[in-house]
């Protein structure tokens, strides 16, 4: 298939357009914002609405009505204006409904800087509104993937009714690729027949809600909502792994750091190290058990997590999964600063000395 | 028997929560009986408020949304945008509208975005328990003032309907209220005339209405009827406050 090259944001947004993608609705900020430039000029000729929001608040808001009225709703964003987007989430979530949301991050915290970061982690993976939830987060690791988990994240979303977060660090965005626009698997999904779009003869009024004042009447809808994620973990687990079949030193890392990670992998086998790379694709859900049985091989004598954070966000998670089997360390920068290839085999290095 | 008085198609069944003397049961029947005589029942999406008509989802008949906190205009965006030939409506009180939700109201108006805002203003947070809103008039006693509210701790109350007119996205604005007969039948000819407009694809329509708090301004429902004449209808003039099909005649 022929390869065409495409920037990062711009790419996002048309593969949201390729997936059926019916209205966008966003608000300046670098490093993304060309995503909903793309989106104003390009939706409207595919029959799709775009709105530039007076805030990140009110255009998380305006995918709720749509997303809540039957529509492909998405907006995007970068780490200050997702950090406002959180409470929408939030009633997107305990309103089940479908959408998408894209985080280019940058680094933090408060203005941080306009350079990638990955310090939305915890606020990706945890939940960063009010309540108990989870999102489905998908990161991807370069343009092409990017532009494919945004054309499956709209199914993702209409399946479960949940929102699907797709976190690239700005580097994904700002960076051109080649690419090519390769069929992603579609998914057989459930009629909207929950969906607002005014009754037009139905017998009943459908309500788009995420109040529930009685006690038992919210304990059970959580515990509803629950059995939807355990559905999400079961389903929807993605990681990689590269070099890991005899490896003494893994790398845990995801988006940019993963591709430095893998050039230091290859000058360290080069000299006669064995290092691999386990990379998560989805942030949420972790791919805790892979993790946890590839820390119990013999082989595997220590981990490095490599992250754009100070002290490692997704490191917490490795910790859980890797559960004191093995030692890990720790590379990370934040404020924009990547971790170099020069970095990474020393750490490496370091690491594998430690354990001998 | 004749049927002399029906309850409209536009409510449901359910039994009101409101305190007895809130105007919220009157304001939701005139909403209900203009989407019913405009034969806009089936096509209607509203959008309810976080505040005493948190639960309007449960009484309204047609399909409705609930949204966060001052968040119904940029909701209601997201579904007018996408169903540009429904009607289209948020149901809103003063804080959320007024304080938390006041970007919300401005943008959408400013837009012109084609649904119709019904602002209930009862000059005070109901649901929390009587707290004071931007709307709260001066020397009005509420929890957060307890002595009163003053000008030089919270600034003079918002009068939003004259403030969104001065926007070109809103094409009506007109403030009424319940408070007798006379000024329902006026009340229930401005929410139709907003939602023909709505319909005509004319611009943002905002129908004010000044509404008791009989449980939280601590009066009997008689004498919240009189203290709104007297004290809100003084501050917060009745009337139309702007309609552009008029400035161009």
């Amino acid at each position: 298939m022929q390869k065409e090259l495409w920037k990062g944001n711009e790419a996002i947004a048309e593969a949201a357009i390729r997936a059926g993608c019916d209205c966008f609705f966003g608000y300046p900020i670098t490093p993304q914002s060309e995503v909903p430039e793309y989106m104003s000029v390009h939706l409207p000729e595919h029959g799709g609405v775009f709105v530039q929001s007076e805030s990140e608040v009110a255009a998380i808001n305006m995918v709720y009505g749509a997303a809540a009225s039957g529509m492909r709703a998405m907006t995007s964003s970068s780490s200050p204006g997702i950090s406002l987007k959180q409470e929408g989430i939030s009633y997107l979530v305990g309103s089940e409904l479908p959408a998408v949301i894209v985080n280019c991050m940058r680094g933090g915290p408060g203005l941080g800087t306009i350079q990638p970061g990955q310090g939305d982690y915890y606020q990706a993976t945890r939940g960063g509104g009010n309540g108990d939830y989870r999102t489905v987060v998908l990161s991807p690791s370069n343009v092409q993937e990017a532009v494919d988990f945004v054309q499956e994240a709209f199914d993702i979303a209409d399946q479960y009714r949940n929102p699907v977060m797709v976190v690239c660090d700005g580097l994904i965005g700002q960076m051109m690729e080649p690419i090519e626009w390769h069929p992603v698997p579609k998914r057989d999904l459930p009629p909207k027949d929950w969906a607002t779009t005014g009754r037009k003869g139905r017998d009943h009024h459908n309500i788009i809600n995420s109040l529930y004042m009685d006690p038992e009447v919210c304990d059970q809808h959580n515990a509803n909502l629950a059995k939807k994620y355990a559905l999400m973990e079961q389903n929807e687990l993605r990681w990689e792994e590269k070099e890991c079949g005899d490896a003494e030193v893994v790398i845990t890392a995801y988006g940019t750091p993963a591709r430095i990670a893998l050039t230091a992998i290859e000058a360290l086998r080069a000299e006669g190290i064995k290092a691999g790379l386990f990379r998560p694709i989805t942030l949420w859900p972790f791919p805790e058990k892979a993790l946890h049985e590839l820390a119990g091989k013999t082989h595997v004598k220590a981990f490095l997590d490599v992250e754009m954070s100070s002290m490692g966000q997704m490191i917490d998670d490795v910790r859980l999964a890797v559960e004191g089997q093995k030692p890990i360390r720790f590379l990370g920068h934040a404020g924009g600063v990547m971790p170099t290839v020069e970095e990474i085999i020393e750490s490496v290095k370091k690491a594998l000395k430690e354990v001998q | 028997m004749a049927i002399v008085y029906e309850k409209s198609k536009g409510l449901t069944d359910a039994e009101l929560h409101y305190c007895p003397g809130c105007h919220h049961g009157i304001i939701h029947k005139l909403v209900a009986e203009s989407l019913v005589e405009l034969g806009l029942l089936d096509e209607a999406i509203g959008v309810c408020p976080v505040g005493c008509s948190v639960f309007a989802f449960n009484y309204f008949s047609c399909d409705m949304q609930e949204a966060a906190h001052g968040r119904a205009p940029a909701v209601a965006t997201g579904i007018k945008r996408t169903h540009p030939t429904q009607a289209v409506f948020t149901y809103q009180g003063d804080g959320d509208l007024a304080s938390i939700g006041a970007a919300e109201i401005v943008h959408a108006a400013m837009r012109g975005e084609k649904f119709t805002t019904i602002f209930v203003n009862n000059a005070i947070y109901g649901m929390t328990g009587g707290q004071m809103a931007p709307t709260t008039l001066i020397g009005q006693r509420a929890t957060t003032c307890q002595s009163g509210r003053t000008v030089e701790q919270a600034g003079m109350p918002i009068r939003m309907a004259e403030l969104l007119s001065t926007l070109d996205g809103c094409v009506y604005a007109e403030r009424v209220c319940v408070t007798d007969i006379a000024n329902i039948n006026k009340a229930k000819r401005a929410i139709k005339k907003a939602f023909e407009k709505q319909m005509n694809r004319e611009g943002f329509t905002f129908i004010e209405v000044l509404s008791t708090c009989p449980t939280n301004w601590g009066m009997t429902p008689l004498k919240a009827n009189a203290w709104l004449k007297e004290n809100m209808a003084a501050y917060y003039p009745l009337g139309v406050i702007k309609d552009s099909s008029a400035e161009v005649k």
